[in-house]
């Protein structure tokens, strides 16, 4: 799973749909893998614009990196030349870390969802499917 | 026809055997393909690669590929792990969710600003256990899909309704989360190659679904048939008022009405 997907998933049980604890998803244990993709500074800019910065804060550092800044970049455009070195940073803590392994819990119920082999296991068991 | 959804549930049916012959069987990726880029065609996206598309049912990622293709980051949900495992195989793109969709999807508002599915909400109107409810899986899924989506974004999904009645529970569902919408009918007159497309759109959006080719069919629906389907509906006391009336009007004598009329007598009468 991506980095970026952390920013928006959150937790499946109807119960949590009300709670504002229920995203982002605490993650624990987690093996990280940096793999090498396409750089698209166009996608990295609108998806900025999209991201909850506290919650990118926040689990960036559930992965053990706390150099973040607390503030979101702002009024980034991909076709300024300044920019260019800030979207590389983010392409590559957005797209290229990826989770292999690990666990995601819900702050708000404290499920625990696994994550193996980079796919995320969302089912819930009988008494939690609404 | 063969429909797998009367076999087994999906994440049953789509064993390893099953997903490895659907995942390389070349007749499924061709019409998979056009399916997913009549799909894109009917969504109308701009050009550009900065958007983020979820695909539900993704399988073993046929669709996504597609949708990689064309430059777009993308997310797949599916209920079958070893179609996933097949799509690990292919090393596709996009992130992979093992979910049940009838659970609702998982993302937090605004995430999405497309989303496409190819030949898989259908699976929702089978109850495939005691305490599933296909109304309220299907229900769940789009109200979730409506949040998840950003305000204005559009939906198409491509399905097999086994007949009209899960057209009319797909659609009233959709309507019901909020969206706006309605079905398209690709090639009507053949049995084999007709396809619905179910098109929906989360509020209002800057580019409207590309309904190039497309005639909008009235429904005229037949007064006879309305009043049929209207007798089906009526309760016992509307039934004994209809009766009376009519005994009426042709010179019967008839009981008055009270407001005993077509009570239950208790047994301790």
């Amino acid at each position: 799973m991506k980095f970026l997907t952390t920013n928006f998933v959150r937790c499946p049980i109807k119960a949590c749909d009300s709670s504002p604890d229920s995203f982002p998803l605490k993650f624990q244990d987690t093996t990280l893998i940096q793999e090498e993709q396409d750089f698209n500074p166009q996608f990295i800019a609108a998806m900025l614009e999209r991201l909850d910065w506290p919650a990118v804060v926040s689990v960036a550092s559930d992965l053990g990196n706390n150099s973040l800044p607390s503030l979101k970049p702002e009024n980034i455009s991909w076709e300024d030349q300044e920019n260019s070195q800030l979207l590389k940073d983010l392409h590559t803590l957005l797209l290229e870390t990826k989770i292999v392994e690990g666990k995601m819990v819900c702050r708000n119920c404290h499920h625990i969802f696994y994550i193996k082999e980079s796919i995320a296991n969302f089912l819930l068991p009988p008494h939690l499917a609404s | 026809m063969s429909r797998p959804e009367q076999i087994a549930p999906p994440e049953v049916f789509y064993n390893d055997s099953e997903s490895f012959k659907y995942t390389n069987n070349s007749r499924v990726m061709k019409i998979q393909a056009q399916m997913t880029d009549r799909s894109l065609e009917l969504l109308n996206l701009n050009n550009t690669s900065d958007l983020f598309l979820i695909d539900v049912g993704c399988g073993s990622g046929l669709s996504g590929e597609i949708l990689t293709e064309r430059g777009f980051q993308w997310v797949g949900l599916d209920i079958s792990p070893s179609m996933l495992a097949n799509g690990l195989d292919k090393e596709v793109e996009g992130d992979l969710f093992l979910s049940d969709i009838g659970n609702g999807i998982p993302f937090r508002a605004g995430t999405f600003d497309a989303g496409i599915s190819i030949s898989a909400i259908q699976w929702l109107c089978n109850a495939d256990s005691s305490n599933a409810d296909p109304k309220k899986r299907l229900l769940r899924f789009f109200n979730t899909l409506y949040s998840s989506l950003k305000r204005g974004g559009k939906f198409v999904a491509q399905f097999y309704p086994a007949n009209d009645n899960q057209i009319e529970q797909i659609t009233s569902s959709a309507k019901t989360a909020g969206f706006q919408g309605g079905i398209i009918v690709d090639d009507p007159e053949s049995k084999k190659n007709k396809k619905h497309y179910l098109v929906l759109t989360a509020g209002v959006s800057e580019r409207q679904i590309n309904l190039k080719g497309v005639t909008i069919e009235q429904k005229n629906e037949n007064s006879k048939l309305k009043s049929k389907s209207k007798r089906q509906v009526e309760t016992r006391k509307e039934y004994i008022n209809r009766k009376k009336e009519l005994m009426t009007k042709r010179g019967k004598k008839v009981a008055n009405d009270s407001k005993f009329t077509a009570r239950k007598r208790r047994p301790k009468f």
